[in-house]
């Protein structure tokens, strides 16, 4: 449209001229209904018809209202650009007067206001309608050319046919055809070829200069093409580099943090959201709405169906033909790292007059402990040689390669197998070793031990239990748990029937180190002694190995003492103070051995706090002592004794076997009598949590499931194995299975052993069974720990309201008994003197008589006669 | 001050409850009962999660706004309270 104005422009000139001959007629005078104004800037701005900007030449249109140019008009009286229209303007009909930008000055002046409504009208309408002519002029040129189809019309020659006919090739005539073909007789015959020179007429071409002809008309056709450039490029190949930032949150400085806090907005917030908060929280604790019961429910009857074994399968069972024979196992550990490896302890099985009588012949036989692989059933790995029969051993927590024992004559026995293991370690790598090497396994490496202790000073009646400190703690000498900076174990707790319980430390006491360092050097210069391959690790203990604490259990309100036969005291595991503990290789290297370890001296060392110092003790008369290791200095003498023990239960009848903590519960004990079995949790001391009926059979052996809570094993005289569950049953086992026919000596299961979960059972004639642990017997239920703790704070409850109720039968008891004392002391009826109490009874008498004779007297058996003469 | 510590005391001593975190609404914590990491954790991607809800919530109706929300895991529940200057994130395991 825009570059037509010009042209409508000239059109509306022109169709003025031709159509409005009356408004042609007076344009170019002034005409009537135009008056040309001049309008100042300010103006123009005020009424937003600035020249060139609000108006321009192809808008030159702007309607003003009436009553803005009257109230210019007032503001500004003669100076306003309008005055000079004033009288029309007021005497304007309509409320909207029409401004020309007149940009050819055509009327002499750049504005001109229309003045009549018709011509405003008129205006308006004109430039529409010049564009409405032009329109359809442009229409119906175009009109003509693209509505219509063209239509087809006989081709009309103009002489170009005749070139095409010259240039396409015809034929003149019809084409001839020939057939040649030589005559049949000629066809296969033998031919014969000859030379032929007559008759041939040569005609080469030559180059004839008379006559040429040169080509006027070429045909050639071309194409356009582009230019082609070759160009390439290379991408810059950077190596490539790692880069990394590093950023920090935006974090507030604590005053801008207090200024939030204080802001009145965080209050007004924090009101009004709690309450939402604490919806949702209460929401939460009422129900869980996501938990989806149904799986929750069948998870307790997790057991692949078809596999309904509950029974405890034999996997393997090991008997040695010379060492085994005539003699029981007193006690059974696996190796701590090394999978299917275990010890075993034998001994002899004679009591104590058959031993003096048969002295002699056993000096010759030594007692072993046996090391069997699951490899190698028929022969064992390795052979421990004890000085005595070993009652009870254990491997040393740290470091799996040193063994503890306690024989029958009170000695402690120390053993290092660091030469073996990787015979042990071979043999779980499989069977090829074994039959390649037959060498080696001809011979069983037999390990002497490598410390014993003095006999003096040690125990004086077989060692019945054995157990090793964790290495997170130390005991100083009056028995306070220490800080441990080897972080090794060290220091271990034997108790025998002697009545003591005695802890022994591994490493030299500092007062010995002076005149040790004179030995140490001494030694130093020649190569030590190595008697029977025996590694040095403990020689400086060897024969002159002494406890650093006595723990005496005397009874308590009676003389005598209590004669221990198997104790637990807490597993205390601790924080290290300094640090996270440093990985164990690197302490490996750091420590050369036991021998350069010393007692740290007591100022050094840090007391810990959280450790328990309390042990539970089982006694040969069946009580269960509870005391404290921890000696007192008794001030008179300066000696160290042990405090008396706090409490004590006679739980069993007859001797404890075991006295064994829950690997689950570290307050829940079970010990085992001859006659039952009693569960205790440490802190409840008035009696046992549950405590078992009494069975037909004698118990030797109890053990709890490592993986099941509510589990555990004991172990019966008749060589039988009862399982208990305690979510169960508690009156009864939930299983009882046979599994050999001398009585059990030990159970023992192992944490970790592959894909089995096996149980170790020793028995008296020196078999050593390895049964498997059904899934039923070994996978927890989800919920088990929470509902064995549950059973046992309810028997917790139960035991603490039987108190209850027992303190107050008392009270009421003593009630009942004031009350009758008070009935007897009561001040007695007095006594009448004994002449009322005569004419009293007179009295009475001679009613009594005439009562009886009126009685008489009506019935009609007295006749007046006797009664006159009676009278 | 004691109001805001009184509230969160109230709301600390409800059963489960973990850890509280006050932030202000650019993300930046102001005051919390967990450790600096956890909170700058909590606060910087709970942040984002905010803003993406509320995005959505009035994209789909303007006049709309979000009032809470509330991220249920396996562990533990997140509950978020948004408004215009701050926000309050609670953390709570209500099955313990």
């Amino acid at each position: 449209m825009p570059p037509k104005r010009p042209k409508s422009k000239v059109i509306k000139e022109k169709e003025k001229k031709n159509e409005t001959p009356d408004e042609g007629a007076s344009e170019s005078a002034h005409p009537e209904h135009i008056f040309p104004l001049v309008l100042t800037s300010v103006t123009q701005e005020l009424f937003g018809c600035r020249a060139d900007e609000d108006v321009t030449g192809e808008n030159p249109f702007k309607l003003l209202r009436k009553e803005d140019i009257v109230q210019d008009m007032k503001t500004r009286a003669a100076v306003s650009d309008f005055s000079p229209v004033k009288h029309i303007v007021l005497e304007y009909p309509e409320d909207e007067l029409l401004l020309v930008f007149d940009r050819d000055f055509t009327y002499g002046q750049c504005f001109y206001l229309v003045l009549t409504v018709e011509a405003k009208d008129n205006m308006m309408k004109s430039p529409a309608q010049a564009d409405d002519d032009e329109e359809p002029m442009k229409d119906e040129e175009e009109h003509v050319m693209e509505p219509k189809t063209p239509e087809s019309h006989p081709w009309i020659s103009q002489g170009s046919e005749q070139e095409i006919e010259d240039e396409s090739l015809t034929h003149a005539r019809p084409r001839l055809r020939y057939k040649i073909s030589p005559l049949m007789r000629h066809c296969g015959a033998p031919v014969c070829f000859s030379d032929g020179n007559d008759g041939y007429v040569e005609c080469s071409s030559y180059e004839d200069k008379s006559f040429s002809i040169t080509r006027m008309e070429r045909d050639t056709s071309i194409q356009a093409s582009r230019d082609t450039t070759h160009s390439s490029t290379q991408t810059l190949w950077k190596y490539p580099k790692n880069m990394c930032t590093q950023y920090e949150p935006r974090e507030f400085s604590p005053e801008e943090k207090e200024h939030h806090l204080r802001s009145e907005n965080l209050k007004n917030f924090i009101t009004s959201v709690a309450i939402r908060f604490e919806r949702s929280l209460q929401q939460n604790v009422i129900s869980d709405v996501f938990c989806d019961d149904w799986t929750v429910l069948c998870e307790d009857d997790g057991v692949p169906t078809g596999k309904t074994e509950t029974q405890l399968k034999e996997y393997q069972s090991f008997m040695d033909l010379h060492f085994s024979r005539e003699k029981s196992i007193s006690h059974v550990h696996w190796h701590p790292s090394i999978s299917g490896v275990i010890a075993v302890a034998m001994t002899e099985r004679l009591s104590l007059e058959e031993r003096i009588d048969n002295s002699t012949k056993l000096l010759l036989n030594p007692s072993y402990i046996l090391f069997w692989s699951f490899t190698d059933p028929i022969n064992p790995q390795l052979q421990l040689e004890c000085p005595e029969d070993v009652l009870c051993f254990q491997f040393c927590p740290s470091d799996p390669n040193i063994i503890a024992g306690g024989c029958i004559n009170g000695q402690v026995v120390l053993w290092d197998i660091s030469a073996h293991v990787e015979r042990l370690q071979d043999t779980r790598s499989g069977g090829d070793n074994i039959s390649n090497n037959l060498d080696k396994n001809d011979v069983i490496p037999v390990v002497r031990y490598c410390a014993v202790s003095g006999i003096e000073n040690g125990h004086k009646a077989p060692v019945t239990d054995i157990q090793w400190l964790p290495e997170t703690f130390e005991l100083s000498r009056f028995g306070i748990p220490v800080e441990n900076s080897s972080r090794v174990c060290v220091q271990m707790v034997t108790c025998a029937l002697d009545c003591c319980v005695l802890f022994w430390d591994l490493r030299l006491p500092r007062a010995v180190s002076q005149s040790l360092t004179d030995v140490k050097q001494k030694s130093e210069e020649k190569p030590p002694e190595n008697p029977h391959g025996v590694p040095n690790t403990f020689k400086h203990l060897n024969l002159t190995w002494k406890p650093f604490i006595r723990v005496s259990l005397p009874k308590i309100g009676s003389t005598g003492e209590y004669s221990p036969l198997k104790f637990s005291f807490r597993d205390n595991t601790v924080d290290y103070i300094t640090g996270d503990k440093p990985p164990q290789d690197a302490e490996r290297e750091e420590v050369c051995g036991f021998a350069q370890l010393r007692v740290p001296s007591a100022k050094q060392q840090k007391p810990l706090e959280n450790i328990s110092t309390k042990l539970y003790v089982g006694t040969e008369d069946g009580e269960l002592v509870y005391t404290d290791w921890k000696m007192e200095k008794d001030n008179d003498s300066g000696r160290l004794f042990s405090a008396k023990p706090t409490h004590q239960f006679l739980a069993h009848h007859t001797l404890v076997n075991t006295v064994s903590r829950s690997p689950f519960f570290k307050d829940i004990i079970l010990t085992v009598g001859s006659f039952g079995f009693a569960i205790w949790k440490e802190g409840v001391m008035s009696g046992p949590i549950l405590m078992s009926a009494c069975s037909k059979v004698m118990c030797t052996i109890g053990h709890w499931s490592l993986t099941r809570p509510a589990l555990f094993f004991i172990g019966k005289k008749d060589g039988t194995i009862e399982v208990w569950d305690l979510l169960q049953n508690t009156h009864e086992p939930s299983q009882t299975q046979n599994i050999s026919t001398a009585s059990i000596t030990c159970i023992r299961s192992s944490s970790a052993c592959g894909k089995h979960h096996l149980l170790a059972v020793s028995d008296r004639i020196g078999t050593l069974h390895i049964l498997q642990i059904p899934w039923t017997l070994r996978k927890s239920s989800n919920n088990e720990k929470k509902n064995v703790r549950k059973y046992f704070e309810k028997e917790e409850e139960r035991l603490e309201y039987f108190e209850k109720r027992q303190i107050k039968h008392e009270k009421h008891k003593k009630e009942m008994e004031a009350e009758q004392l008070k009935k007897k002391t009561e001040p007695a009826v007095p006594l009448k003197p004994d002449e009322e109490l005569e004419a009293e009874a007179l009295k009475e008498y001679e009613q009594f008589l005439a009562l009886e004779k009126i009685v008489l007297k009506n019935m009609g058996l007295l006749t007046d006669t006797i009664d006159q003469s009676d009278l | 001050m004691a109001e805001v510590d009184e509230t969160m005391k109230r709301l600390q001593n409800q059963k489960g409850v973990q850890g509280i975190i006050i932030v202000n609404a650019e993300g930046i914590p102001i005051k919390s009962t967990l450790d600096n990491a956890s909170t700058v954790q909590y606060a910087g991607n709970i942040h984002q999660l905010l803003m993406k809800a509320r995005g959505i919530v009035r994209d789909i109706d303007p006049q709309n706004d979000l009032t809470f929300l509330r991220i249920r895991s396996k562990k533990n529940e997140v509950m978020i309270a948004p408004d215009k200057d701050y926000f309050l994130i609670v953390i709570q395991n209500p099955t313990e």
